[in-house]
């Protein structure tokens, strides 16, 4: 119909499958997310670091081609071990937790400020399909600089390297994948948890910052005062760390977790407490955003 | 017939204070007006039925399908216009409806279609790609009635639409939901705190007091059985020919001090009759006042009971 007929007329055609709803708020969002020059700029800029990653693990296996401009053992540059996937984990979750705190803050606070939960909420769309919808904006954007990178590297240095290889280090893949859906749920539901209870979007990308490097701070004063390691509780990078090695070496441990995400033998703290720290911040932003998301206030 | 929306002991109650309590009622009309006091739980008892606030106790139907159960598919039939300001700030009129038309599960292309017509419809066709937080206040109101019908849902619930309206907004928006209502394609539960909305607009009424129903009417049935009562103030009207002339016309009367005459009009007799015989006998008629409206009757009648029930 045209939409010069101004009537009022029912709906009767198809509907979409209910479960595919919540990709309805990354697409839009994506839209808006596209228009700004200043993000699109940071996010290629995100891929440089794989793109050098990959270079190096081609030189090693090319380094005749560098000696046609006179370079020398190019094949010795770097070693691609478990320190190389770690850091290249470490580095671009650095720029996740950037990249987030731009992102998060303005995906739940306008919608709470302006009374939208009210709209969202009226329709067959569930508080969980809300929250997954907003998260998927951030795990998408950010699984294509962390994991998908990381595993393309992984076959690329198994290309060059043979089956065996792969085969032996299938940690480094298995390492990259789940350290990097770990780091990125974590970021997604603090960011997503800071936007719906903080209204101005600078001071919710600021607190990202906070938890990250203050709470950091907060824990290292508590072990040098108290003479204790508990205080790494309180330092995500060394919880997140920590569950890496874990990850990438099992109980064979012998590096001290990523860049920016160290986890120093001299403070260690039981495994188990690295993956409950991880567990209550996950829990206590869902419980955030429990509270908040409503269709209605509740005026007690 | 059967009821659009079952109230079956319904209680909502926030921490230790009941709000709803055990509300019972079957409606069944094709416009049903929610009315009451500020406080007496309007709100609420929409919000329960779209699933915001879980009842305490009992439950209640929308078609047939309990809230407490089918809270999804309940909500596919519903379109719900807020009373407060609710809206996306940064997208445009039109990408916001389509977005919550997308939510209700319409395809991208129908949802951009219903987008346009319901802006259309409602008179924003000009603003529809001006960002929502740029609009008035009216703008929005028309907007939040867009987005409540864009997806054609069965049953519409409208909190407080003239709300911040001029009265030419007002006028355009009672239109709109008579307009939507007299098509017949939906059902639709307005709640205000202004009789005259509910009166233009809703043919039954459950007045809410305290969180009891304190009332509850079919309005058409009242105004069908209400005698059409006016009281008049003459200058030699008193006398034996102009109530004898305004008799034959089928008018009950009974004469006051001061000239004053109260009667009750039969069915088909215009207010231009009196003024005509008035003018054949000479009689100056000084005043007219017609009887309180009946919906204002049985909402004052509700207020004044002692326990909140009649």
């Amino acid at each position: 119909m045209a939409v010069y007929k101004k009537t009022y007329r029912p709906y009767d055609g198809g509907l979409t499958p209910s479960w595919s709803r919540f990709l309805v708020i990354p697409r839009y969002a994506f839209e808006d997310l596209h228009k700004s020059r200043f993000l699109t700029i940071f996010y290629i800029a995100s891929f440089l670091y794989p793109l050098i990653s990959a270079l190096l693990i081609y030189i090693e296996y090319n380094a005749s081609a560098l000696g046609i401009v006179g370079a020398r053992n190019a094949n010795q540059l770097i070693d691609i071990n478990v320190v190389f996937f770690l850091n290249f984990l470490g580095w671009q979750s650095m720029l996740c937790l950037f990249l987030a705190s731009f992102i998060g803050p303005g995906q739940i606070s306008p919608d709470v400020a302006n009374n939208a939960l009210s709209l969202y909420m009226a329709r067959p769309f569930s508080r969980v399909e809300y929250v997954l919808g907003k998260m998927s904006v951030m795990v998408m954007l950010l699984s294509l600089i962390t994991w998908v990178p990381g595993l393309l590297l992984f076959g690329l240095k198994g290309y060059f390297s043979g089956a065996q290889w792969m085969s032996d280090h299938w940690r480094y893949a298995s390492g990259v994948f789940f350290g990097a859906w770990i780091w990125i749920l974590i970021v997604s539901l603090l960011a997503l948890a800071l936007s719906a209870w903080v209204k101005w979007k600078p001071a919710a990308g600021g607190l990202m910052f906070g938890v990250f490097f203050v709470a950091a701070a907060f824990g290292a004063i508590i072990n040098g005062v108290q003479r204790t390691n508990w205080g790494s509780l309180f330092n995500v990078g060394y919880l997140v760390g920590s569950v890496w090695v874990q990850l990438f070496e099992g109980s064979n441990q012998t590096s001290t977790g990523a860049v920016f995400f160290r986890s120093p033998a001299d403070n260690a703290l039981p495994m188990w407490c690295s993956w409950f720290g991880l567990a209550l911040l996950c829990s206590v932003c869902l419980y955030m955003l429990a509270k908040k998301i409503r269709g209605a206030e509740v005026v007690r | 017939m059967d009821p659009v929306i079952e109230l079956d002991a319904l209680e909502v109650r926030f921490g230790n204070r009941a709000i709803l309590k055990k509300l019972k009622a079957s409606l069944t009309g094709r416009s049903i007006g929610l009315l009451g006091p500020n406080g007496a739980g309007k709100s609420t008892l929409i919000n329960t039925l779209l699933g915001f606030h879980k009842p305490s106790s009992g439950t209640a139907r929308i078609f047939g399908r309990d809230i407490r159960t089918h809270a999804r598919e309940v909500r596919s039939l519903i379109g719900y216009m807020p009373e407060n300001d609710a809206f996306i700030a940064s997208m445009s009129g039109v990408r916001s409806v389509r977005l919550m038309a997308e939510l209700a599960g319409l395809p991208p292309e129908h949802a951009l279609e219903r987008a346009h017509e319901a802006f259309f419809y409602v008179g924003l066709g000009e603003v529809r790609y001006r960002p929502v937080g740029t609009y008035s206040l009216g703008m929005k109101q028309m907007a939040k009635l867009a987005q409540a019908i864009a997806h054609g849902p069965k049953l519409l619930f409208l909190d407080e639409p003239t709300n911040g309206l001029d009265p030419p907004a007002r006028t355009r928006m009672i239109q709109l939901i008579q307009e939507i209502r007299d098509r017949g394609d939906l059902n639709l539960m307005l709640s205000s705190h202004l009789l005259r909305d509910v009166e233009e607009c809703c043919d039954q009424v459950l007045i809410l007091k305290d969180g009891n129903v304190a009332a509850f009417c079919n309005l058409e049935e009242e105004r069908r059985a209400n005698k059409r009562f006016l009281e008049i103030e003459t200058r030699g009207g008193v006398n034996g020919d102009f109530l004898g002339a305004i008799e034959q016309l089928g008018c009950e009367t009974a004469t006051g001090a001061q000239g004053r005459i109260k009667l009750i009009l039969p069915d088909g007799l215009e207010v231009r009759q009196l003024y005509e015989i008035a003018a054949k006998q000479d009689v100056q008629i000084r005043r007219l006042s017609h009887k309180r409206d009946s919906l204002e009757d049985i909402f004052l009648k509700a207020m004044e009971a002692a326990d909140g029930r009649l």
